[in-house]
C-alpha cells in the first residue's frame, strides 16, 4: 500500500495494482488511477516544471482543466503524446509517463535559471527585449527562442495508430454526466427521446464520485448513481465516457471525441485509438459544471498547493490523500468541506484560513468539533518549500490592513476562491454572457442555439439544486421535442452547498510589485504582469490577454480567466462585466490532429484521378506529377536517362516521328441545345455562329472582368452540339461559371451542359507521321489535307471504336486527338503503340508537352497567365470576336486600365549568354539602377529546346510588344542576366509542319 | 457545419453539397456596352458587405446543381430564408430585430 493511499476508499480497484514509469523510475496505482493520483498516492507532488520560470510544479486540479501536470506518454515506437494531463490520463500496465520542460532532470533544472531573471521576463518581454539590432532576430533571438518555446516534445516518429469519425442523429445531447446531466437525461429518455448522454471522465457521475456522504432518495450517492445508469440504460440512453464535447458549431453539431485504447493495458488489435463523432442533436443539454478557482498569492505555484476540490477527488474518488498536514486557504465555503474529510480521513488539518470575516456557524461547529484551528479575516502572503510546499505565511487582515506574517509548517495548501461556471461551449454557440454580481462570475444568457444549461454551469451549487435543474431542463427539452414531459423530484440528504466571494489577488504586507502570484499556471502569467499591461497602455481584456498571454495556454483559461478578469478590471478601474471576457474556441481540451484527421491521412488524404492510361504508364516506368487532382505521367525514362535526357528523346523523336500522349485529363463539357450557339457566342470572346459542324476552333474564355479564365479547342459536332475542352485543372470551374451564366442570367436560352471529362478517353498523336500511323485504323474520314484539314473534327470509327476525331495541334506537328469511350482507352492506346512501333513511336508526358507547345508559343492558362491578363496582353487579339455585340469580358475588356500602353504582355525571351532562366524569375529593364529596382515582368515559362537549339522562354514584359528586340534583365542571387525580348513562336513560325 | 434549405430539392441538407456564390440580386446589364465605366465599375466590384441580414446566392452543387438565393445573418451565421433563383428580392425578416 502506497504511503498515502487509504485501504478501501474511493473508487479505484484495491485488489488490482498497476505498474507504470513515470521519468523511468517504477510506480504502481490501482486499477481506476490517473497518473495524477497514482503519484500523489506515492507522495509525489512535482510532476513537471512551467513553460516561461521552468519552476517547479504539480497538480493543482484533478480534471481536464490542470494546466501544471503535462506529461508525455508512451506506448512503444510512434506512440508518444506531449501534454498529455497527468489528471485525466488512466494509468495501465507499461504505461511510460515522462515530465516535461526540464534539463537535464526534473529537479535539478537549468531553465530555472529563468526563474531568477524573472523580473526580465514580464508581460511584452518578447516585445521590448529583441527590438534591435534588426539583424539579431532571425540569426541570435529566434533561434535561441525556439529551442527554449514549446511545450512538451513534439512526436517524430508516424502514428501507426488509426482514428476514426462516426455522424450521429440524436433527440437530446446530454453533455457532463454529473447530477444535472443524468437527471436531464432521465427525463428526456422518460418520454422516448433518443438520448446520448457523454462525460469526459472514465467514469460517470461528476461530483457525486468526489461527494459520497451525500444521500439520493434514502440511499447512499454511489448506490443511487449505480441505480440510475441501469435505469438510463434500460431507456436506451447512449452512455459515452471518455468522450470530450470538443466543439459546439453550427445548428446543433457538436464534436465528440473518444479515446478508445488509451487507458487499456494490451491494445486491442483493428480498434481506432480514438473516434470523433459529429452528433447533430436537435436539443442539447450543457452540464458541463463548474472549475473551482485558485487564489492569486505570492507561490501560490509551488507543488503541494491546490485547488481544495481536487483535493477532495484525490481522497474521495481516489483513496488518496494529497498531504498529512494540509493547511485550507478559502474565500468560499466549499473548502471547508475538504478540511472535513481531510481531517476524518486521517490528515491533521493545520488551519482553516478564510479570507472573510464571518462564516456559517455551522462550517464553524463542525470544524470546532474535530479540532481544526480556523482564521477569519487572514491571508497567506507566502509559502515556502524547495519542490514541494513546507510553510506558509499567514497574516491577519484588519480593516484592509494586513498584519504581521506568522509560519504554519504543512504539506499541503488547498485552496478555493470559489467556482466559475464552465461556459466554453456556450461560448462557441455565441452565447450571450450576463454578469451576476453575487457570484461574481458569468452566467449564461443568450444563445442562438437550441440548448440549455442545467446545474453549476449556470451557477446552481450543491447537488439537490444541481439535480433539480437537470430534470426541469430535461422536461423542458422534452416538451420543446413535443412531448408532454415531467420532472422527476429527488430528495437529497447531506449536501453540501455553500457561497463565497471572488477575490483579486489576495492582501499582503509586501510589495505587491515582487510577488510570484500566478494567474495562468501554464503560460506563467502573473497578477503583476496584468497590471503591468493596464498600465502600458492595454485597456480591451483582447489587448491584456494577447500582451500577457493569458488565458492563452492549451487550457485556454479555464481557471485563469475570471481571476484576470477580476484583476484587469481592478487595474482599469471599471467594473468586471465592462471589461468583459475574451471568446473561449473550440477545442474545449487539446485535440489529437489523428482525430481531426481520421481516415484521411496517407493516400487517403486527397483523392487521386487517374486516366485508364495511368496503368500503361506505371508498367513504363513513367515518372507521375500531380495536376489539380490528377496524377499525369511527367516523363517516360528509359534506363539511365534522367529527366532533361528523357525529355529531350521525347521531344525529337515527337518532331522527327510521331509521339503519343495521354490528353484524356483534358476537361471536356458537351454543350447542347437549339440555342447552344447563342450561349456560346456568348461565353466565349470567340465566334461561333459560322463555324460550321465538323470543325473546331480554339476558345478563349473571360471574366467579366476581361481577364483569360481559361481555354480549349471547341468542336461542332452538329448545328446543336459542341465539343468543349478545357484546361486540366480548370474543368470544374468553367462549368461553374457556364452554369452560373445559364441559370442565372440567361435562363431563356435552351441549353444542356454536361461534364464529359471522364466519359471520354483522349489520345492524342503528334508528329510527322501521325497522319500515316492513324489513317489505318480510321473509318468514315480520310485523313487527308483536303478531306480533314487542321481544326477538323468528326465521328467516325477509330480501330473499331466509336470516336471522336479531332484534328489539332499542341505540338505545331501534324496532330490528332482521338476521343473513344473512357473504358476503351488503354485498348486504343495499345493498339497505337502497337502499330507506331514500325515509325518508332515515342511516348511523351507534360513536361515535354509543355516544351512542345512553348517553343510554338502557346500558352498554358495558369502558367503564362495570372489572372490579371487579357487576350490582346497574350498576343491573342485575334481570338477576340470584335463585330460580337456582346460576350464575357467584353465590356470588361474596354476598362481604363485594360486598354493601357503600360501594361505587361506576353513576349518570348532569348538570354544573350544561352543559359536557361529561372521560372517566376523577376526582370528589369535598368540593371545598374539601385535597390529596391522597378520590377517590370516575370519570366512565365523556361525550357532548354532542342527544337530552337537554345533555351527558350515566355515572360510578361511591360509594354513587351513595343520592345521587340529590346534587351531586358534578369537579376538572380549570384550574376544578371541578359535576355532580348522575341517574339513567342519559335519554331516553324510558318506552321509548314502542320500540313499533311 | 451548416444545414442549408435547397428551395428546388426543398430539403434541408449539409453546408458540404452547397458553394457560395456571391452576393445576390445583381443582374448583369442588358448591354454592358452602354454603361459608363463607373457603371461596370459598379456592376463588377462593388457589393453591399453589410453586417447582419445578406442576400446571396448558393449553389446546390452536389445536388441538383441549381443556384438559388438566401438570405443570410452574417453576425450569426444563421440561413433566415432561401428561395428559387429569379424571384425577388426576400423581405428581411422583422424577427431578427427582436431578438
Amino acid at each position: 500500500m502506497s504511503r498515502y493511499r487509504i485501504a478501501g476508499k474511493g473508487r479505484v480497484d484495491h485488489g488490482a495494482p498497476v505498474r507504470f514509469t513515470f521519468d523511468g523510475r517504477a510506480y504502481a496505482g490501482l486499477r481506476g488511477d490517473t497518473v495524477a493520483s497514482a503519484l500523489l498516492a506515492n507522495g509525489v507532488h512535482l510532476m513537471g516544471r512551467s513553460f516561461k520560470y521552468h519552476r517547479p510544479r504539480g497538480p493543482v486540479a484533478a480534471g481536464s482543466e490542470e494546466p501544471n501536470a503535462l506529461i508525455g506518454t508512451r506506448r512503444g515506437p510512434g506512440r508518444f503524446e506531449p501534454n498529455t494531463r497527468a489528471t485525466m490520463q488512466e494509468i495501465r500496465d507499461g504505461l511510460e509517463a515522462s515530465s516535461q520542460n526540464k534539463f537535464p532532470s526534473l529537479k535539478w533544472d537549468l531553465g530555472a535559471v529563468n526563474d531568477a531573471a524573472y523580473m526580465l521576463f514580464s508581460a511584452g518581454f518578447y516585445y521590448k527585449t529583441f527590438m534591435w539590432p534588426k539583424s539579431f532576430w532571425h540569426r541570435v533571438y529566434e533561434p535561441i527562442i525556439r529551442a527554449a518555446a514549446g511545450l512538451g516534445v513534439a512526436p517524430t516518429e508516424e502514428d501507426p495508430d488509426h482514428y476514426a469519425s462516426r455522424n450521429l442523429h440524436c433527440d437530446v445531447l446530454v453533455v457532463g454526466a454529473g447530477p444535472a446531466g443524468l437527471a436531464a437525461a432521465r427525463a428526456a429518455a422518460a418520454e422516448g427521446l433518443r438520448v446520448v448522454l457523454v462525460d469526459e471522465n472514465a467514469e460517470v457521475g461528476g461530483t457525486l464520485l468526489s461527494e459520497p456522504q451525500a444521500q439520493i432518495d434514502g440511499r447512499p450517492a454511489w448506490d443511487w448513481l449505480a441505480a440510475e445508469l441501469e435505469a438510463l440504460k434500460a431507456l436506451g440512453v447512449r452512455i459515452m465516457t471518455r468522450t470530450t464535447a470538443i466543439g459546439y458549431y453550427h445548428q446543433n453539431l457538436i464534436g465528440l471525441c473518444q479515446r478508445l485504447t488509451d487507458h487499456l493495458d494490451v491494445l486491442p488489435a483493428d480498434t481506432p485509438r480514438e473516434r470523433l463523432w459529429r452528433v447533430r442533436a436537435r436539443r442539447v443539454v450543457l452540464a458541463q459544471g463548474a472549475l473551482e478557482k485558485p487564489l492569486v498569492f505570492h507561490g501560490n505555484d509551488r507543488p503541494g498547493v491546490m485547488l481544495a476540490g481536487a483535493a477532495q477527488t484525490y481522497l474521495n474518488r481516489y483513496g488518496v490523500r494529497v498531504g498529512d498536514a494540509p493547511v485550507i486557504l478559502t474565500s468560499h465555503d466549499s473548502a471547508w468541506y475538504a478540511a472535513f474529510d481531510l481531517q476524518d480521513a486521517g490528515a491533521r488539518v493545520q488551519a482553516i484560513v478564510d479570507l472573510r470575516d464571518a462564516v456559517r456557524e455551522e462550517l464553524l461547529n463542525e470544524a470546532r468539533a474535530r479540532g481544526i484551528p480556523v482564521r477569519l479575516s487572514h491571508t497567506v502572503t507566502a509559502t515556502s518549500g524547495r519542490l514541494r510546499v513546507s510553510a506558509v505565511r499567514v497574516n491577519p487582515v484588519t480593516n484592509g490592513k494586513v498584519g504581521a506574517g506568522q509560519a504554519i509548517k504543512c504539506d499541503a495548501l488547498l485552496m478555493s476562491g470559489g467556482w466559475t461556471p464552465s461556459l466554453h461551449l456556450f461560448s462557441h454557440t455565441q452565447g450571450k454572457l450576463a454578469w451576476d454580481e453575487d457570484r461574481t462570475t458569468f452566467l449564461p444568457a443568450l444563445t442562438p442555439e437550441d440548448c440549455v444549461i442545467a446545474g453549476a454551469g449556470r451557477g446552481l451549487w450543491g447537488i439537490a439544486a444541481a439535480l433539480r435543474d437537470g430534470a426541469e431542463m430535461g422536461r423542458e427539452v422534452a416538451q420543446a421535442l413535443g412531448k408532454a414531459g415531467a420532472a422527476l423530484a429527488h430528495d437529497v440528504q447531506n449536501d453540501r452547498t455553500g457561497s463565497g466571494v471572488s477575490m483579486k489577488e489576495l492582501p499582503t504586507d509586501r510589495n505587491p510589485g515582487k510577488a510570484k502570484a500566478f494567474v495562468d499556471y501554464q503560460n506563467d502569467v502573473t497578477a503583476k504582469d496584468l497590471r503591468l499591461a493596464v498600465r502600458e497602455g492595454m485597456r480591451s481584456i483582447e489587448h491584456v490577454k494577447r500582451y500577457t498571454t493569458n488565458g492563452m495556454a492549451t487550457d485556454q483559461g479555464k481557471m485563469s480567466n475570471i481571476n484576470g478578469l477580476m484583476i484587469a478590471a481592478d487595474a482599469l478601474g471599471k467594473p468586471a462585466p465592462q471589461v468583459g471576457l475574451t471568446t473561449f474556441r473550440p477545442p474545449y481540451t487539446p485535440t489529437s490532429f489523428g482525430a481531426f484527421a481520421g481516415y484521411h491521412r496517407g493516400t487517403h488524404f486527397e483523392l487521386t484521378r487517374k486516366t485508364q492510361i495511368d496503368a500503361w504508364a506505371e508498367e513504363q516506368g513513367a515518372v507521375f506529377e500531380p495536376v489539380g487532382q490528377w496524377r499525369r505521367a511527367w516523363y517516360f525514362p528509359r534506363q539511365g536517362e534522367d529527366m532533361e535526357a528523357a525529355v529531350r528523346r521525347e521531344c525529337r523523336q515527337t518532331r522527327a516521328s510521331v509521339g503519343i500522349f495521354d490528353a484524356s485529363t483534358l476537361g471536356k463539357i458537351e454543350v447542347v441545345g437549339p440555342d447552344a450557339v447563342t450561349f456560346m457566342e456568348r461565353m466565349y470572346t470567340n465566334p461561333w455562329a459560322k463555324l460550321g459542324v465538323g470543325r473546331c476552333r480554339y476558345g478563349l474564355l473571360l471574366g467579366d472582368d476581361g481577364f483569360i479564365r481559361d481555354d480549349g479547342v471547341i468542336g461542332r459536332m452538329a448545328e446543336d452540339r459542341f465539343h468543349v475542352t478545357t484546361t486540366t485543372g480548370g474543368a470544374a470551374r468553367v462549368l461553374n461559371m457556364m452554369e452560373d451564366y445559364l441559370q442565372t442570367e440567361w435562363p431563356d436560352l435552351n441549353v444542356w451542359l454536361t461534364s464529359t471529362t471522364e466519359q471520354w478517353s483522349t489520345i492524342a498523336l503528334n508528329g510527322p507521321n501521325a497522319a500515316r500511323l492513324l489513317a489505318p485504323f480510321v473509318e468514315g474520314v480520310e485523313l487527308t489535307e483536303a478531306a480533314f484539314p487542321h481544326m477538323s473534327c468528326a465521328e467516325c470509327t477509330v480501330a473499331g471504336m466509336p470516336a471522336r476525331l479531332f484534328r489539332v495541334s499542341f505540338t505545331g506537328e501534324i496532330g490528332f486527338e482521338v476521343n473513344v469511350p473512357a473504358p476503351l482507352g488503354r485498348k486504343l492506346w495499345e493498339t497505337l503503340w502497337q502499330a507506331g512501333q514500325q515509325y518508332g513511336i515515342v511516348a511523351y508526358g507534360t513536361e515535354t508537352m509543355h516544351v512542345l507547345r512553348a517553343e510554338k508559343g502557346y500558352i498554358i492558362v495558369g502558367q503564362d497567365t495570372d489572372g490579371t491578363v487579357t487576350p490582346f496582353d497574350a498576343g491573342m487579339g485575334w481570338a477576340v470576336g470584335k463585330a460580337k455585340p456582346d460576350f464575357v469580358g467584353k465590356r470588361g475588356l474596354a476598362r481604363p486600365d485594360l486598354v493601357a500602353g503600360t501594361r505587361k504582355q506576353l513576349v518570348g525571351l532569348l538570354t544573350e549568354d544561352g543559359s536557361k532562366l529561372e521560372e517566376g524569375a523577376q526582370i528589369v529593364f535598368d540593371p545598374k539602377q539601385a535597390i529596391p529596382m522597378k520590377l517590370v515582368g516575370h519570366v512565365t515559362s523556361s525550357y532548354h529546346s532542342d527544337a530552337a537549339g537554345r533555351p527558350i522562354a515566355l515572360a510578361l514584359v511591360e509594354g513587351g510588344h513595343e520592345r521587340m528586340g529590346e534587351t531586358v534583365h534578369v537579376p538572380m542571387p549570384d550574376r544578371t542576366i541578359a535576355a532580348k525580348i522575341t517574339g513567342t513562336v519559335f519554331v516553324d513560325p510558318d506552321n509548314t509542319r502542320l500540313k499533311i | 457545419m451548416l444545414l442549408i434549405h435547397c428551395p428546388y430539392c426543398d430539403e434541408t441538407l449539409p453546408e458540404a453539397e452547397f458553394t457560395y456564390a456571391g452576393e445576390a440580386h445583381i443582374a448583369r446589364p442588358a448591354d454592358p456596352s452602354a454603361l459608363s465605366d463607373e457603371e461596370w465599375e459598379s456592376y463588377l466590384f462593388i457589393r453591399s458587405n453589410p453586417r447582419g441580414p445578406h442576400h446571396e446566392r448558393w449553389r446546390h452543387l452536389h445536388g441538383c446543381g441549381r443556384f438559388f438565393n438566401a438570405v443570410r445573418d452574417t453576425v450569426s451565421d444563421r440561413f433566415l430564408t432561401t428561395y428559387p433563383a429569379g424571384q425577388p428580392r426576400a423581405a428581411l425578416p422583422i424577427k431578427e430585430a427582436a431578438e
